[in-house]
């Protein structure tokens, strides 16, 4: 097995144990990413040079004897909406196509804190508003799986590279599913953290209320050391809870006794490709097997309407959050000169894509005098109710299952021009943000046609160490985490 | 209720977003296809339900007063479109003979 297909907990061993050195994986994944992007074009950014740099420096700093960082010499990717202090940040939009920020996201000082090299900046849609990537003003990622075929979105970039092993583990961000429903299509592991589990510091905003950094891995227990390094209180973020970070690792492999899995039917019901449907069926079985209990338990309310709540709340606070980009500060102003107004609707105009000036409109609209009640309060209220349902579900399990995603992925163009298709697609894994709780995805299967299927695991809040623990059980009962596309 | 193309243009002005004229019946559409959809909220009961505009329990965070350094000035204005000494460069925003800046 070579470098690049290596998980970073085996990179780690490696290097501890001599075997190789932080150089030679960064130079094992450069030359997976020269060979494979043209296909996969899953980075906006590599710096081949600050790449070999960091990783020199680790190998240095073990050689000094000094004590080495939880990721050292570790390659990781980061979505290209997180900023990184002197490397371009452009959120994939041409509003951005020139910012260099002048500090790091709280995630990005964590990975270098403890020696992680960044390989370099992922594709993604545009704001991260979208589920398949096709929204980047750059260029298109594809399915490692099968590059005809979307990546799933918005953090497409981040899965991608993972799947295509051009690097190990990577960062993305989830507001409606945007690591997990990336993470089922790509057959990799993909965690939406709690929200206030990871600060937002750095992360330019799209919906404050639902946003959150998660980690992509081929495997479990590589995103549960990811999530030990980025989780955490942070005084910038004043959403960030301040509550101490479980070592994930160490419980990993300690299996939940009577485990209680809790099965909503309306996961199961129209809408849900067949296949799909019967991978997870198959996988749900398997938990069987390992002595856990299937509870029958109902979401009408979020199964329904969570859609509809978040194409509400996250557009009205993806309004007034991109109100900055108004061309004064920083990013694009227009070159046509006009008075003050005109050239912030002229930048603005220009600056944006399609979706985002669509979401824009929809949540000014929601939030405009006379309609507020009707949408945009009326979803907070129904968003209340499905916390509910949520709260009372948990009462009879520890933990939900379902599919992540109800198709595998869909080919490149398929629902470009159909918005409210490509809405419905995020159908299972709105609701964890709606309500703030953790979830992921793992991979459990394939289709007929060789496309990987996710199984998704929601939590209650602040309970990522038992969702890891579950996760592994089924992880460590089959081999579904260890297959790579041929790219 | 759907939106009308005097309403779309009205919401493009409040959004201070510059559509073409060509994009309007297309936007108009699609807003009217979500708005459509998002419109089954309304069946939903929620008579007394309290809003939920956040999922943490958490109302007002404090801290000590404490100044901390702030970015340095090069750094803020590191990224402007324009930049006048120690200022952002913006076009005019009363009436005036002096040049806009761009």
């Amino acid at each position: 097995m070579s470098l690049i297909e290596k998980t970073a907990t085996e990179l780690l061993a490696l290097q501890a144990s001599g075997q190789a050195t932080a150089a030679q994986i960064a130079d094992a994944f450069l030359a997976a990413i020269k060979a494979r992007e043209p296909k996969v074009k899953a980075f906006l950014l590599v710096d081949e040079a600050a790449v070999r740099q960091q990783a020199e420096a680790v190998d240095a700093k073990r050689k000094s004897g000094a004590k080495l960082g939880k990721l050292a010499g570790v390659p990781v990717a980061v979505k290209d909406v997180l900023c990184t202090k002197g490397v371009r940040t452009t959120c994939s939009s041409k509003m951005l196509e020139h910012f260099v920020p002048p500090y790091d996201a709280h995630v990005v000082e964590r990975l270098k804190a403890e020696d992680a090299v960044l390989i370099g900046k992922t594709n993604m849609d545009e704001f991260a508003m979208g589920s398949s990537t096709e929204n980047s003003a750059y260029q298109q990622t594809t399915n490692p799986w099968d590059t005809t075929r979307i990546p799933g979105g918005s953090s497409g970039g981040s899965a991608a590279c993972v799947a295509a092993c051009e690097a190990p583990v990577s960062l993305g961000t989830d507001t409606g599913g945007s690591i997990r429903q990336p993470a089922a299509l790509c057959g990799i592991v993909g965690v939406k953290p709690t929200y206030g589990r990871v600060s937002r510091y750095g992360l330019i905003a799209f919906a404050s209320s639902l946003d959150q950094v998660g980690p992509f891995a081929h495997d479990v227990t590589d995103a549960a050391l990811m999530m030990e390094v980025i989780a955490g209180h942070d005084r910038r973020d004043s959403t960030s809870v301040d509550q101490p970070v479980p070592e994930y690792t160490k419980s990993l492999n300690t299996p939940v006794k009577d485990l209680r899995i809790g099965i909503p039917k309306e996961f199961f019901d129209e809408g849900l490709d067949p296949e799909v449907g019967k991978i997870i069926e198959a996988s749900l079985k398997q938990y069987e097997a390992l002595g856990a209990k299937r509870v029958p338990i109902s979401l009408p309310i979020g199964s329904k309407f969570a859609v509809a709540v978040y194409y509400i709340v996250a557009t009205a606070e993806c309004s007034s959050n991109l109100a900055r980009f108004d061309g004064m500060h920083y990013g694009h102003r227009t070159k046509t000169k006009a008075d003050l107004i005109a050239t912030y609707s002229k930048t603005r105009g220009e600056g944006f894509g399609k979706e985002v000036q669509r979401r824009i409109m929809l949540g000014t609209y929601a939030l405009s005098s006379g309609y507020a009640d009707q949408y945009y309060h009326k979803a907070l209220k129904v968003r209340r109710l499905i916390k509910n349902e949520f709260d009372a579900a948990f009462g009879q399990c520890d933990v939900i299952l379902g599919p992540t995603s109800p198709t595998p992925a869909f080919k490149l163009g398929e629902k470009t021009d159909n918005p409210l298709a490509m809405y419905l697609s995020d159908i299972y894994t709105i609701s964890c943000n709606l309500v703030g709780i953790a979830g992921m995805s793992i991979p459990c299967g394939f289709t007929a046609g060789r496309l990987p299927v996710g199984l998704q695991l929601l939590s209650p809040a602040f309970d990522e160490d038992r969702m890891f623990r579950i996760a592994r059980m089924y992880e460590s009962a089959t081999d579904w985490h260890t297959k790579r596309p041929v790219v | 209720m759907s939106l009308t193309l005097d309403q779309v243009k009205k919401v493009a002005a409040l959004a201070r977003l510059e559509l073409p004229d060509a994009d309007l019946a297309k936007m108009a559409d699609q807003l009217n296809a979500i708005l459509g959809y998002v419109d089954q909220l309304a069946s939903v009961n929620t008579d007394g339900v309290e809003p939920l505009a956040h999922p943490l329990p958490v109302q007002n965070v404090f801290r000590e007063d404490v100044p901390v350094p702030s970015l340095p000035v090069d750094a803020a204005l590191q990224n402007a479109p324009v930049r006048l000494a120690d200022f952002f460069g913006v076009p005019a925003v009363f009436d005036t003979d002096e040049p806009v800046s761009h």
